[in-house]
């Protein structure tokens, strides 16, 4: 079953906020109001947005260093992500995460990790909660097309497949790892036919559309949901932005960023097929840009004019009982 | 009271927790032994047999045997711990920490405080370390040290059968992920311990001795020799405290200290490298804390700064035997400004 009405106009003012809420912060590291570094997920926006939509609080999610887009598509506050990433009192970490480790664990999103290949063992652990507790939650780790090749990733797949665990390795193939091409550094023909390999099944889609996204995240989670055990999915992308924020992007052909954001804007693709099946209007979505607009700018405000963290915080939440 | 070796401890410390908390699992290489193969389920009970019956009594739900996969396992039950199970994940040797460190030091040590107290990560390790069986380079290695130094962790040292069960009652309890390093020389050393549940808080030391001349501190079975050396030196009418952490973190300052500004000396024993260990870490915080209670240099008696060699002899020279501690003990209280 596709997206109808209502589920394409969440996904399409998800998919916005991601996009709105990146180039907010990436202005504001332009302006030296975010310190440390940012990867940004412009461009991914349809992959955590279609994922999610199939997803439901308690169900789990661990992130990369790219991980802003997952934790808003799996509900995370966005004021309280703002604040921060800009390492203002009241963010979602308290200031002790950052834009790496972003996390909203109330609802899942276990958290970014800035380990690449960190996260698929940690959902692994999640899937085994569920499965020993008897609950019918799922678990999914997001990882790049770098992660794909750490060692952790493959030890990960093999021990959901022995344990058949209701995991789903979920592999966003935006064709670079940090600035070597996925083409050179993953050595299979693709990343779905090596998850394969490890026992499950694979499937692949085209992370721009989020008609599609969405459609094979939901095979993906009613085969993890039925008890079959782990699955994999292959999403190809690009990113708009460079591996960090301030990235020249040198290995970058020419014009080539300028192209895809021409040919796989999901925001674009999914607005001009909307429109053409009536499952929304041109008025509907420029109302949705409009409110997102002036949500983002509303928590960026708000996350400006926050005090920052207080210094006496240092060694609080280093354990849980006094040391 | 009956009397269990300290394997035996270990085992119902982890049985009696499994009875009364469900979330409790049990998961690494072999725990149980036979899986997929055509001959018996709990053939091993774990390498060293620690394991042994937990997997008929509990099943293979909460007994789970994995592949050899200490990233996966480590990894596994970091995330397990943040989402409502109670993991003991076993880290075969100690040595193997290399291959799985991320997980430990990277994730589950920082949950709580990377995303601001919102998460936890109740989750024990437990790892067997200590030389002297001839195992080599890498399966004997005590590597106490390279997790005492990361924030987040907390490290248990059990010396006896009766510190064991208690120690790992409370570090199974605990809120935090707790490395509990197993002597692998002291599986069969046995004393009283009471059929009960019970718990041993962390970071308070035990006196196993205690006296007026020298201070010994000794970090796993190396307080045992230890203690050995006080009792013998007693006869010469040399007065020895001996002191056993029991975890290195939280570690018992003040015990240390306190006795230190009794005797004046201090000789520190532990079977790891020499170069940034647990005997210079608390040899630092006594020069430090206690400087002008010191009447000699403090002493360390560590093991030497090389792999550990494989051929007996050698391996004896490597490790700190009791005839370096009485030598430092002798130096200390010999020494003349």
């Amino acid at each position: 079953m596709s997206l109808d009405k209502e589920q394409f106009l969440q996904a399409y003012r998800t998919m916005r906020t991601i996009r709105d809420f990146e180039y907010r912060v990436s202005d504001e590291f332009g302006k030296g109001n975010i310190p440390g570094f940012l990867h940004l997920y412009a461009g991914q926006e349809a992959i955590a947005t279609g994922m999610c939509m199939n997803l439901d609080d308690d169900d789990y999610i661990v992130s990369t260093h790219r991980g802003h887009g997952h934790c808003i598509a799996k509900g995370g506050d966005v004021g309280d992500m703002m604040k921060e990433i800009m390492a203002k009192q009241g963010g979602s970490c308290a200031g002790k995460g950052g834009s790496m480790h972003i996390a909203a664990v109330e609802k899942g999103m276990l958290g970014a990790n800035a380990i690449v290949g960190g996260g698929p063992p940690l959902i692994v652990g999640a899937a085994l909660s569920a499965k020993t507790l008897g609950t019918d939650r799922v678990g999914v780790s997001f990882t790049g097309d770098g992660g794909s090749n750490q060692g952790t990733t493959f030890e990960a797949m093999n021990l959901a497949v022995v344990l058949k665990l209701p995991a789903i390795f979920l592999f966003e193939n935006n064709g670079y790892g940090e600035g070597t091409a996925a083409g050179y550094a993953v050595g299979s023909k693709d990343i779905a036919s090596r998850a394969a390999a490890f026992g499950m099944p694979a499937l692949k889609v085209d992370g721009a559309d989020i008609f599609a996204v969405y459609e094979t995240c939901k095979k993906a989670v009613k085969h993890c949901r039925s008890g079959k055990g782990p699955i994999a999915i292959e999403a190809s992308i690009t990113r708009f932005r460079g591996h960090f924020e301030g990235d020249a992007q040198a290995y970058r052909g020419k014009d080539e960023v300028k192209r895809l954001m021409k040919e796989m804007d999901c925001l674009v693709i999914a607005s001009a097929n909307a429109i053409k099946k009536k499952l929304a209007t041109k008025a509907q979505l420029s109302k949705i840009d409009q409110e997102v607009a002036a949500y983002i700018d509303e928590s960026a405000r708000a996350a400006l004019a926050a005090p920052g963290p207080d210094v006496s915080e240092l060694l609080t939440d280093v354990y849980s009982s006094p040391y | 009271m009956p009397i269990k070796t300290y394997r035996q401890a270990i085992n119902e410390a982890m049985a009696q927790e499994m009875r009364r908390d469900s979330t409790v699992i049990v998961i690494g290489e072999d725990v149980a032994g036979g899986a997929g193969c055509d001959g018996d389920r709990d053939a091993y009970g774990g390498v060293m047999g620690v394991t042994k019956g937990l997997f008929p009594e509990f099943g293979e739900s909460r007994v789970i045997d994995t592949p050899i996969t200490e990233s996966a396992i480590m990894g596994a039950a970091a995330g397990a711990a943040q989402t409502g199970l109670r993991p003991i994940a076993e880290l075969m040797f100690m040595d193997f920490l290399g291959v799985c460190f991320d997980q430990i030091y990277n994730q589950a040590a920082k949950f709580r405080y990377m995303f601001g107290g919102k998460a936890q990560c109740p989750m024990v390790v437990r790892t067997m370390a200590g030389a002297g069986l001839r195992g080599g380079a890498q399966h004997s290695q005590n590597l106490t040290q390279m997790v005492t130094m990361v924030p987040g962790l907390k490290v248990v040292c059990p010396t006896n059968a009766y510190d064991a069960k208690g120690l790992l009652i409370s570090a199974i309890r605990d809120n935090d992920c707790v490395i509990f390093v197993e002597d692998k020389f002291l599986y069969e050393t046995s004393c009283e311990v009471p059929d009960e549940m019970y718990t041993i808080p962390f970071g308070e030391a035990n006196f196993l001795r205690e006296g007026t001349d020298v201070t010994i501190v000794g970090i796993s079975n190396t307080v045992n020799k230890a203690v050995a050396v006080a009792d013998r030196l007693a006869a010469e009418g040399i007065s020895c405290d001996v002191i056993d952490p029991r975890t290195t973190s939280p570690l018992d300052e003040e015990a240390i200290i306190e006795s230190v500004e009794t005797t004046g000396r201090l000789v520190i024993v532990d079977e790891m490298t020499p170069r940034c260990g647990i005997a210079a870490d608390i040899s630092s915080i006594v020069a430090e804390k206690a400087f002008g209670a010191l009447r000699a240099p403090i002493r360390k008696v560590t093991a030497a700064h090389s792999p550990i060699p494989f051929a007996p002899a050698l391996e004896d020279a490597w490790m700190p035997q009791e005839s370096d501690i009485e030598a430092a003990v002798r130096y200390v209280l010999g020494y003349k400004r």
